[in-house]
């Protein structure tokens, strides 16, 4: 099993050994990034070539270190739900479910009915923008410059739903300890119903375009396969653990909200490549879009918000709560002495573990392999380094 | 596959989850792909555009979108509440006390007086928390999206330009169906059937 | 009006009016491509400069590229980097020399047309070269590398696509391939060489897709890997002229060379329509050629340099031998 850190030492022999003693040849060190468009963020990855081989690859974090965490420490809850969302950009309600969610259990605040329902809603809506974006950049990187224009076109109805709701269009700040900021307005059931259907028109042009293309599957299908083993060794969660067959999904895996009332499936891929996990994204689209229909379809009556004590104070403990963010598994580990502010809190973010496999699947590959590796790695850098 | 069963079923309870594969949608289609791709391409060349032509005309805004944050000065207590809450401390008040003949009453009662009420726009994440907390409803969203400045110290704006922006602010707008407000107390609340415990 | 013709100088003029045409011609392509893809993409793409949809964007794009700074790195080979843009533009703008815009309206009838146009054709990817070289950056060197593979394996296919058409027409010269379409006429119609050399238009057409560095065979210019390849370090009008200009002006010139070669060149469809000058025919033939290759690049994405070589040298070459038996097989039927 290949788990060691990545070095160059046994590809420098092997390559020393089979190479003619006259002719030598040296590897190229490349930095690619912070500034790339493969990396789309402030991602580095230094990667070693023999030609346009990879010997060696290795992503550098940290360019974008903001520290969330310290920050966690001089806020209040009110204040992190905001900052939560800025962790990864572009699924911000589905990271200040779990930060809810944890201080729910530790305070044992009930969450109204209706407020769950909405959290369900705007997270598999929040998931469903997040997986467009993906899947058009992904086209994007492989060249394919098009996706990324109709899963824009798409984004928008389900985006101006989340709009009309929250009044933002990444960071929402929309739930609260306990439930809601406020209750959604008239017409949000139907703008999201009407998103939902636009998309459910649209994916079958997505795989036509990209998916069923023999280009495509050229540079996807068994490039970049990550070994199941090696990805729950490195906690890899998400969309590409299921790709590499493992399913496990912790809206199955360990319900919260009320996700085990909805009827969903998990996309499981069978060998863990590229193409693989793209499938899987695609797939999870449509599941969102089921979930988000039947919940839309018999939203309860009810208040948006629990009763919460005006002054949330937390009670001494610790507790760890975790959700299905769209790239991967999402965790807070909250500690709190007493007080308003948590004592120290650690976001598990999916995005690092997700990035940290990555040199074993660079290693001899291709320098365009590595695009479509890191293109369906789907991370965001602002998760990576929070 | 080299991952033990036994390895998966402790994250996954097995006989409850319906999974997908990708089945044959990985097999190659011999060029039946690339020809649908480029049916798709034409299609959408003769159908019309789908983009807003942004300066000339604008997609409408919600009635939340967070625009800008306009002050009703007379509402104004100069609590600070807002100026302690905002995450990143982008609210500057200054105010005095000043005494003030109350009608009818005896002795003169001191009042808080707005000296200064400012926002730099630069800082603002536009979390919301500040209209949010303000007791007195002195602070709304607005619907505004163009206000840059060349400078960024032009972006901090001051009581005048908030106070002007209170005719940004969109009217209070109806809620979905089946909304109800906040949870009460049992007693007035709703039935009990309607909340679930969360959680655990 | 002959006489005209028959006149050296008026001659030379009309020569010289080809290569000034060509570059506002390459602002125009340009902009037919913003908008395609923009449409393709169910956008508008440029509708501000200039008035009516934009028309002027590419021009001023170009006026911005004359006015931003012209940098060369200090490591790299002053000259040969200055030298690009003259590379590039040569072979791009040479294919029009023998490209007839009607039976006498032609800069040179050359014997060896069909080769001539080949040979000026790759002269652009020693350009890439070039400039891969001497950037000294190692984004640049590999797209130049990827130029390179590119180019000797789709030279190749390109020749024989091309040589199938030469036997059917028996000459080499681009005005004796068009007349040879122009023989072969049904109740007025002249049928052009493409519902025979059908294969051969396709493998044409990749290959020219390669030549030109275009999606999806733009690996030398990748640019979510190398950044714009073998053109990283180049700006202002320097890139504009050896990635734009070159890339449009040769695209102009081999679609009008499989124009020529497939679809009748500046021969009308029916007998009836021969007083429409035969250079519009010639213009209407390259349009519809530049849409095929417009249309694919705003839908595919991009190969992967192993893959492109795998599928020319185990795909299209042997393809375009078949089709050089089958034309041959097809000369010697003695019903044609």
């Amino acid at each position: 099993m290949s788990t060691l850190i990545p070095t160059t030492d046994r590809w420098l022999r092997e390559a020393r050994l089979a190479g003619d003693a006259t002719l030598r040849t040296e590897e190229m060190v490349l930095n690619i990034g912070p500034q790339h468009p493969a990396t789309h963020g402030v991602l580095r990855v230094v990667v070693t070539l023999d030609g346009e081989k990879i010997v060696e690859g290795t992503p550098v974090v940290g360019y974008m270190h903001r520290g969330h965490e310290k920050l966690f420490e001089q806020r209040d809850f009110r204040q992190i739900t905001n900052l939560c969302s800025r962790m990864d950009w572009l699924s911000g309600l589905n990271n200040e479910i779990p930060a809810s969610i944890a201080v729910e259990r530790l305070m044992e605040l009930e969450v109204p009915r209706r407020a769950t329902y909405l959290r369900v809603i705007m997270a598999e809506i929040n998931r469903i923008l997040n997986h467009l974006m993906f899947t058009g950049s992904f086209g994007l990187e492989l060249g394919a410059t098009t996706p990324v224009m109709y899963a824009f076109r798409e984004r928008e109805l389900l985006q101006s739903a989340m709009e009309l709701a929250t009044g933002g269009r990444l960071h929402f700040g929309f739930i609260r300890p306990g439930g809601l900021k406020e209750d959604v307005p008239r017409g949000f059931v139907d703008l999201a119903l009407r998103g939902i259907r636009q998309l459910q028109k649209a994916i079958p042009d997505y795989e036509d375009l990209l998916m069923g293309n023999e280009i495509f599957k050229a540079r996807t299908v068994g490039v970049g396969v990550l070994d199941p083993d090696l990805a729950l060794e490195y906690g890899v969660s998400g969309p590409i653990l299921r790709g590499s067959g493992i399913p496990y999904d912790v809206r199955k895996a360990e319900p919260y909200l009320n996700y085990d009332e909805f009827d969903f499936n998990i996309p499981v891929g069978t060998n863990g490549d590229s193409f693989d996990r793209y499938w899987v994204l695609i797939q999870e689209m449509k599941e969102s879009a089921k979930i988000v229909e039947q919940a839309l379809l018999d939203l309860p009556a009810g208040s948006h918000i629990g009763q919460v004590p005006k002054r949330l104070t937390i009670p001494k403990g610790a507790i760890w709560a975790k959700a299905e963010n769209p790239l991967g598994e999402l965790g807070y580990y909250i500690v709190s002495d007493g007080e308003a502010k948590p004592y120290r809190m650690k976001a598990r973010t999916p995005s690092f573990n997700n990035i940290s496999v990555v040199p074993h699947m660079l290693r001899g590959a291709y320098v365009p392999d590595m695009v479509a590796i890191l293109g369906s790695m789907f991370f965001v850098v602002g998760d990576i380094d929070r | 596959m080299a991952v033990s069963e036994s390895q998966v079923d402790e994250l996954v309870p097995r006989q409850e989850l319906k999974t997908l594969s990708p089945g044959k949608t990985k097999r190659t289609t011999f060029g039946i792909g690339l020809i649908k791709g480029l049916g798709i391409t034409l299609r959408h060349m003769l159908t019309p555009a789908v983009t807003v032509q942004y300066p000339d005309e604008s997609a409408p805004l919600p009635p939340r979108s967070r625009g800008i944050i306009a002050l009703k000065e007379e509402n104004c207590t100069v609590c600070m509440l807002c100026a302690r809450e905002c995450p990143d401390w982008c609210i500057y008040i200054e105010g005095h006390k000043e005494a003030r003949e109350s009608v009818g009453g005896k002795r003169a009662k001191k009042f808080n007086v707005l000296d200064r009420f400012a926002i730099d726009y630069a800082l603002c994440m536009y979390c919301g928390i500040c209209v949010e907390v303000c007791p007195y409803d002195a602070l709304f969203w607005g619907q505004l999206d163009n206000y840059s400045e060349h400078d960024v110290t032009q972006l901090t704006h001051e009581m005048e330009q908030l106070n002007q922006w209170m005719y940004q602010v969109p009217p209070p707008e109806e809620l979905e169906i089946g909304a109800m407000g906040p949870a009460v107390k049992p007693a007035a609340g709703p039935p009990a059937a309607g909340v679930e415990k969360e959680g655990a | 009006m002959a006489d005209a013709l028959g006149n050296g100088y008026v001659q030379l003029g009309l020569k010289m009016s080809v290569l000034l045409i060509l570059l506002p011609a390459t602002l125009v392509l340009g902009w037919v491509e913003l908008k395609i893809g923009a449409h393709m993409q169910a956008r508008l793409g440029p509708m501000y400069p200039g008035g009516f949809h934009g028309w002027a964007q590419t021009l001023a794009d170009g006026i911005k590229f004359v006015l931003k700074e012209n940098i060369i790195p200090r490591n790299a080979d002053r000259s040969v980097f200055a030298l690009v843009p003259y590379v590039t533009m040569l072979g791009a703008a040479l294919i029009f020399v023998v490209i007839p815009a009607g039976r006498n309206l032609v800069i040179e009838d050359l014997e060896v047309g069909v080769f001539y146009v080949l040979a000026a054709s790759s002269v652009g990817v020693i350009g890439i070269l070039m400039a891969g070289w001497s950037s000294a950056n190692k984004y640049s060197l590999m797209g130049a590398l990827r130029a390179a593979a590119q180019l000797i394996a789709y030279e190749l296919p390109l020749v024989l696509a091309a040589a199938a058409v030469a036997m059917m027409a028996g000459s080499l010269s681009l005005v004796d391939i068009v007349e040879a379409q122009k023989s072969i006429e049904i109740a007025g119609f002249y049928i052009p060489f493409l519902p025979f050399q059908i294969v051969g238009f396709i493998i044409f057409l990749t290959a020219a897709t390669a030549e030109l560095t275009r999606p999806p065979f733009d690996m030398p210019v990748a640019e979510a890997e190398l950044i714009t390849g073998a053109f990283t370090e180049y700006t202002g009008i320097r890139f504009a002229f050896s990635l734009f200009a070159a890339e449009y002006i040769s695209m102009i010139g081999l679609a009008a060379f499989g124009a020529t070669l497939f679809l009748g060149g500046y021969a009308p469809p029916h007998s009836a329509l021969e007083f429409i000058p035969g250079i519009v025919w010639l213009l209407l033939k390259t349009l519809t050629i530049l849409f095929l290759l417009i249309w694919v690049r705003w839908t595919y994405p991009r190969l992967r340099e192993d893959q492109l070589q795998k599928f020319a040298w185990k795909f299209l070459i042997p393809l375009s031998l078949v089709n050089i038996f089958a034309t041959g097989a097809l000369k010697l039927t003695p019903w044609i």
